[in-house]
């Protein structure tokens, strides 16, 4: 039986009946029509559906709808600077053409939100293991890594 | 003025800001009213005749609108080979038998997807299993099953190459070597699954949207296995979440998604699970190479024999193309005096295998190069010595096959060697091994048989200086949308912003045979340069009436700058002489046409790129772990479009070659791929990857738009033989059999060190 379930998306609360058994990622795009959460495994082996669960970067195909009950979610959809334009992250992807398919692209930038929410200033080595769990076939990872650390000067430059 | 405004320039990927902000839309993010979710029924058996299929209970299931089998087709068999009837050997929805684990067998459309699978569930299947064969060295004996009926030893099909006197050419080597390889599958793994959204309506017009590499032959293709006319089949790209050769044939979601519709007048959605898309669509080709090698012991090779034997799989799909392309790349990219190959592609009863990002070409390199170190060695010559002699150089023919243009091969050797020799020493367990490359720009065979030309273009420029741009490419992340619309905007001399891309609607753009082997930029950008000069032109007439020139001067149009190329100062707006234009044509938008097909340019490619490549790795000899340390690779490309654009090509077939080269496979036991699934398919991840540095070495082909040709597919082609050597540079161990594992390693080490005593 659906169960009522209300969270935060992006900044608005938002209420859902969802089955027991719908994982997060599944509600997200086929309830509240996000799209830009991307579903290429569904076994959270792949880190396409990542998306920010209290600020920290979950794979949202293994988490259950009913299990974020209050909880606060940003997707990419929700990802977006001072001035309502592109974040940071979002530029320098572009920038560097870290972007090709696009399909990896909305989990790598979230995971890399929650990675320099939580180190402001990482070396490239700690980006590159910080993106281990997110897989790209296009770019062989060089423009995201080099985006992120971008995109981490900026960030600490704009805090200053 | 600069030579050019826009190429050369690293600009951003024109699609991207939709792709980072989560509002692009893939096949998987469109749904229509009235949608039904399908799923299909795949064979759990390697080989088995379908005896029966019981639809009833599943077709009872409430939520339920449709099943379909193979006897719901008008059952055609299709293939990508059009112009060779045997080789189109896929119904899709197997009517008879099946002939892997994984052949579609029926499928489902209902109100949901768990509705889909639960009815699965209750379709019931009658098999008769039939004895089945996974290997293609078995499948070729005598008395083996067959995989199709008649098809004699499953030999599906066989190539031979030829040229010179091979057998007196071997007489006069000084030194022959013969050797054995074998090269492993590969799965695509796109991160977009494949996905078909099918609506056929009450007027019998059918459109389909689907991530695809060509739309013009899903659009053929299913009208062939639909019974419809090509008119009524509107095929519909949304953005692509990866191709790599996975996405230009027929699949089952596409076919399967079609028919029921067909059956039903209401939108379905099929979109394949990761198991089915690492199960259950086509792969790399395995291959068996023997090879014999003979040369001058100052190092001249004087001939080359090769003997292939690939494993096909169920179906021929593009496999046919990979065994030929294997044979011509063996050769590459050296001026071998005579030459013999000879392939053969047999069937087995294992996941069909076809195109992938170098079609034959990793497979060929990585053993043509193993073995030219290995013939260095023995002759005591430098391993970069003996490329530079050998080494294909511009105006070369390789003859019968195809005509070198433009070659920038030398160029790469030297900037490679050069980079080595600035590394030193290299520690204990470290080596640089090195693998010369080319690849194609486009195919010339047409086995399609198409009777369009292979490439066209439309440019429409509108009163407010706007440019539409249409045309057939289809862009699967590589970049194809950026480059095409940087030619057209530097032809016609406007800037990026001024061009609009209209793609990936077959009732709308021009047919254009598709992204793969590497087409796009030579090809379509050939046929996108046409149109914005026939459009130009046009507008040139109109300027040329108001500026009023001394006729000696031509005009040109830069940046938005209609002007006397001689005196660039004089001139006009462009907006000016757009507006002036359709006044001047009765209020007509000015309309240009373009398209490409390759004459004269022999059978294989109007244009080659070339390129040397360089990998450090080190071993770890207690592990057998092969860690990459740097890779520098030089590529010659021709005029590079979009500088950014290339390199994002050559790091993303550096991490995918890299997978070819050490870690990704396919295992498969009794018919069964063992890893269906990102946890066991070992994709590179972020800390695999290497420093990575890559020089551009410029040239010009003639026959490219501004001189440039293929820039994204080739780099695939070199990593796993510069892998191979670099291990053996290292550790002393030579491996032949791919991927580079650990265990593979580990045993060689072993080997080696017990093999010593007994030759002292």
């Amino acid at each position: 039986m659906k169960q009522r379930v209300t969270l935060n998306i992006n900044g608005t609360e938002e209420e859902v009946y969802a089955e027991p058994w719908w994982s997060l990622a599944q509600v997200l795009r086929e309830e509240f029509g996000l799209g830009g959460t991307k579903i290429a495994c569904n076994t959270g082996d792949c880190g396409a559906c990542t998306v920010l669960l209290d600020g920290k970067a979950v794979r949202s195909c293994l988490i259950l709808a009913v299990k974020a009950q209050g909880r606060k979610v940003v997707t990419i959809e929700g990802l977006r600077g001072k001035d309502g334009g592109l974040h940071p992250l979002q530029q320098a992807f572009m920038e560097h053409f870290a972007v090709q398919c696009g399909y990896c692209t909305p989990g790598m930038i979230l995971t890399a939100k929650s990675l320099l929410d939580e180190n402001p200033a990482p070396t490239e080595e700690e980006v590159r293991e910080g993106m281990s769990g997110n897989l790209c076939r296009c770019t062989g990872y060089a423009k995201i890594v080099e985006a992120v650390m971008a995109a981490s000067a900026r960030m600490r430059g704009e805090h200053r | 003025m600069s030579k050019y405004s826009v190429i050369g320039t690293r600009l951003q990927s024109i699609d991207a800001t939709e792709k980072l902000t989560g509002s692009a839309k893939y096949t998987t993010d469109i749904s229509f009213p009235n949608m039904l979710y399908g799923k299909i029924l795949r064979s759990p058996h390697p080989h088995a005749r379908i005896l029966n299929v019981d639809t009833s209970q599943a077709e009872r299931l409430a939520g339920v609108k449709k099943v379909v089998t193979g006897k719901d087709t008008i059952g055609k068999k299709q293939g990508v080979w059009r112009r060779f009837p045997d080789l189109c050997d896929e119904e899709i929805l197997c009517r008879d038998k099946v002939r892997y684990v994984g052949d579609p067998v029926a499928a489902v459309a209902a109100i949901d997807e768990d509705t889909a699978m639960e009815a699965l569930s209750l379709i019931k299947v009658e098999y008769e299993v039939l004895p089945a064969v996974f290997d293609p060295l078995e499948a070729i004996k005598e008395g083996a099953p067959l995989v199709h009926y008649g098809v004699e030893l499953n030999i599906n099909n066989t190539r031979h190459i030829e040229w010179g006197d091979v057998d007196e050419a071997f007489r006069r080597c000084d030194h022959i070597r013969e050797d054995m390889f074998r090269c492993s599958s590969q799965a695509h793994a796109c991160m977009e699954t494949h996905g078909a959204i099918a609506s056929f309506g009450y007027d019998g017009k059918l459109t389909v949207h689907t991530g695809s590499q060509s739309p013009y032959y899903i659009q053929v293709l299913l009208a062939e296995m639909l019974g419809l006319r090509e008119g009524d089949v509107r095929v519909i790209k949304p953005p692509t979440g990866g191709g790599f050769g996975s996405k230009f044939e027929l699949d089952s979601a596409q076919f399967c998604a079609s028919l029921l519709s067909m059956k039903l007048c209401r939108p379905v959605k099929i979109v394949l699970t990761r198991e089915e898309e690492f199960t259950a669509t086509k792969r790399r080709t395995p291959m068996y190479y023997a090879v014999k090698l003979g040369a001058k012991k100052d190092g001249t090779l004087l001939a080359k024999e090769v003997r292939a034997i690939t494993e096909g799989g169920a179906y021929t799909g593009m496999g046919a193309t990979a065994l030929y392309l294997t044979g011509f790349f063996s050769s590459f990219p050296y001026k071998y005096p005579n030459y013999r190959y000879d392939g053969y592609r047999v069937y087995t009863n294992t996941a069909p295998t076809s195109a992938m990002r170098g079609f034959g070409a990793p497979q060929a390199t990585f053993v043509g190069e193993s073995q030219i170190d290995m013939m260095a060695e023995d002759l005591g010559i430098d391993p970069m010595e003996i490329r530079r002699k050998n080494g294909m150089a511009p105006g070369y023919e390789v003859p019968g096959e195809a005509f070198i243009g433009s070659c920038g091969l030398h160029e790469c050797l030297d900037q490679i060697e050069e980079r080595i020799k600035r590394r030193g020493k290299l520690p204990a367990n470290r080596g640089i091994g090195v693998a010369a490359y080319g690849f194609i720009s486009g195919g010339i065979f047409n086995w399609f048989d198409t009777p369009y030309a292979f490439s066209a273009a439309m440019v429409r420029v509108n009163i407010d200086g706007k440019v539409d741009l249409f045309t057939g490419a289809a862009d699967t992340g590589q970049g194809a949308n950026t480059t095409l619309s940087m030619i057209c905007a530097e032809e016609l001399g406007v800037r990026l912003e001024d061009i609009r891309l209209h793609v990936g609607d077959t009732s709308i753009c021009p047919p254009d045979l598709g992204s793969w082997g590497s087409r796009e930029t030579l090809m379509n950008g050939s046929a996108v340069k046409m149109a914005a000069a026939d459009a130009k032109r046009q507008l040139l007439e109109f300027a040329a009436a108001a500026l009023k020139p001394n006729i000696v001067y031509d005009l040109d149009i830069k940046d938005r700058w209609v002007h006397l190329v001689d005196r660039p100062e004089k001139g006009m707006s462009y907006f000016d002489a757009v507006k002036a234009a359709i006044r001047g044509k009765d209020g007509e938008a000015i309309i240009g046409r373009g398209h490409y097909s390759p004459h004269r340019k022999g059978m294989v490619s109007p244009a080659f790129s070339f390129g040397v490549q360089a990998v450090e790795v080190e071993v770890d000899t207690e592990t057998g772990q092969v860690s990459l340390v740097k890779a520098t690779t030089a590529h010659e490309s021709g005029t590079v479009i979009n500088p950014i654009g290339i390199e994002g090509q050559l790091e993303g077939a550096l991490a995918m070659a890299a997978g070819y080269g050490l870690s990704e496979e396919l295992p498969i036991h009794d018919g069964k791929i063992q890893n269906g699934c990102f946890r066991d398919y070992k994709l590179l991840l972020a800390p695999d990857i290497p420093e990575t540095e890559i020089v551009e070495v410029e040239t010009y082909e003639p026959e490219g738009p501004f001189g440039a040709k293929e820039a994204g597919e080739g780099l695939t082609n070199p990593t796993a033989g510069a892998i191979a050597n670099a291990v053996y540079n290292a550790v002393g161990v030579r491996i032949t059999d791919l991927p580079i594992t650990p265990e593979k390693v580990l045993k060689a080490l072993h080997e080696k060190k017990h093999k010593k005593p007994s030759e002292a």
